[in-house]
């Protein structure tokens, strides 16, 4: 492959997406949202079995450290909260080894930020208001969707309490794979497949579409409670515009037993699929502990939330070098 | 044959699926929103032709497909089957069944180069050059002066193939062709 030095976004998308950026800015300026900025570069990362982090060696002036590389800047700003920050805001650049594709850059910028004291639903409003005020052509009313009643829709099953064999056989169909190589996978993988595949193509077309209610196992750092069936389910939401996931919110996690157990059953289940296992981070624990403000917060991928608003094809239109690239 | 895992995946790539040699035209990476990532290829399907679409776990992977594609000359068929060599000065030769030859017979001329796809060393796919010059065996006699109006009436080519001609094509004549579309292009 011959080596291109140029940029993957041409100039006018650059003062473009800086322009958005101010707005961005704007919008939290004027809601009195702190910005920080925190480190990359952390001691413990994040345990999710379904992200591989990247880690480096550094000399430290404690003596050399493996240290990781943030797949968001989650743990940092929640060590804040419990120092007594307020609610504050960060563009940060994030890092998830092998995401590569139309939708997705290695190296991205998240758009985080947490508030104190707000419901999920009081979180869910302000991101809507925010995705409006950047893209103004979607400021219509906006959709709500409980993760349960999408299944009902495109798939007339109950992602609760349909059987995992019935599970499997249909996210083996949607995808287009022979019936066995779902042989053995969790009912999470069938409906991430089945979420992918057939459901998010077809979420927020030409509106801004928010969906909640998500199976317990899929509440990663966020709370979870009964739903209205008495169903247990994840304190947490998702927004999509155009089929694309813009944002994932969540009700926090602030017991820092309960968020220890999360990490060990993560490091476990790593284990047992032969994953690297991941230095979980004691000092968010620590924080944890000490007292984190009970917070809503979102993580928003800023680069996807560009390219909608200017309407590109690939996010790496939006970049000024891709991974790829770089 | 190394594996190739879904993230080495990219267009041109030769990979055994299902028990036949495919070649990667797409890959696209997908993730909903938290949990399982995973990659909807297409593949091309070297033993038909055709396009396949399937999904896999990020992370999986597909043995390699040992396929080369090389240039070889059309030699001659003892009507079973058809007989090839490699241009690269050996001299190796390669007998085709019908089948891998498909559509191509109908473009085949001796001594021209066609693109050969071996798998494992056998020949499984040939393909036509894009233009190629043939003489018309046969077609209605030529219309004197008519070179400006339309029209066009079939001419069969020394291949045995039958395209749509002009009407001032004459038997005898060597015309350029578009294999892939199977259209009359110019006098040769």
């Amino acid at each position: 492959m011959t080596a291109s030095w140029q940029p993957t976004a041409d100039m006018e998308t650059l003062r473009a997406r800086a322009r958005l950026i101010a707005k961005v800015r704007a919008f939290f300026v004027e809601r009195d949202v702190l910005e920080v900025e925190t480190p990359i570069l952390g001691q413990g990362g994040s345990t999710d079995v379904h992200l591989v982090s990247l880690a480096t060696l550094a000399r430290t002036g404690r003596g050399q450290r493996k240290l990781w590389l943030q797949t968001s800047p989650e743990f940092h700003m929640k060590r804040l909260l419990a120092a007594g920050s307020g609610p504050i805001f960060q563009l940060a650049k994030s890092f998830r080894d092998g995401e590569v594709g139309a939708r997705h850059n290695l190296e991205f910028t998240m758009l985080e930020w947490y508030r104190p004291g707000f419901s999920l639903a009081k979180l869910i409003d302000e991101t809507t208001t925010l995705v409006a005020n950047v893209l103004p052509s979607y400021a219509g009313p906006v959709t709500h969707y409980r993760y349960r009643e999408l299944f009902h829709t495109h798939l007339a099953i109950d992602p609760f309490t349909t059987s995992l064999e019935m599970l499997r056989s249909l996210a083996a169909e949607h995808g287009q794979m022979p019936a066995k190589s779902l042989a053995g996978e969790s009912r999470d993988t069938c409906l991430d497949l089945l979420m992918s595949m057939v459901i998010e193509p077809r979420l927020g077309q030409h509106e801004l579409s928010v969906v909640v209610d998500y199976p317990a196992s899929q509440a990663a750092l966020a709370r979870r409670h009964q739903d209205a069936d008495g169903e247990w389910v994840a304190s947490r939401f998702e927004l999509y515009l155009n089929g694309i996931e813009l944002a994932n919110g969540y009700d926090e996690l602030t017991d820092a037993e309960e968020q220890r157990l999360r990490f060990t059953e993560d490091n476990a289940e790593r284990c047992r699929l032969g994953l690297t296992e991941v230095d979980m981070d004691e000092q968010l624990l620590a924080a944890l502990e000490s007292g984190m403000p009970e917070s809503a917060g979102v993580a928003l991928g800023l680069d996807r939330l560009i390219q909608l608003a200017l309407g590109k094809a690939r996010l790496e239109d939006v970049l000024t070098f891709s991974t790829p690239n770089c | 044959m190394a594996n190739y895992s879904t993230n080495e995946f990219k267009g041109g790539l030769k990979v055994m699926l299902d028990g036949d040699p495919c070649s990667i035209v797409e890959n696209e990476y997908v993730k909903p929103g938290k949990g399982q990532a995973f990659n909807r290829v297409k593949l091309r399907n070297l033993m038909t032709g055709r396009v396949w679409e399937r999904t896999f776990k990020s992370g999986e992977s597909l043995e390699g497909a040992d396929v080369m594609e090389l240039e070889m000359e059309y030699l001659y068929t003892d009507g079973e089957m058809w007989h090839f060599m490699k241009t690269d000065g050996s001299f190796e030769q390669y007998a085709v069944e019908k089948k891998a030859l498909g559509d191509t017979e109908k473009w085949l001329k001796e001594q021209a180069a066609y693109t050969v796809t071996l798998w494992n060393d056998n020949a499984i796919a040939v393909a036509a050059p894009n233009f190629i010059e043939l003489e018309v065996v046969e077609t209605d006699p030529g219309l004197k002066g008519d070179t400006a109006q339309g029209g066009s009436k079939p001419a069969t080519l020394s291949s045995g193939a039958v395209v749509r001609v002009p009407l001032f094509i004459n038997q005898g004549e060597v015309l350029k062709i578009d294999t892939r579309s199977g259209e009359y292009v110019s006098r040769a």
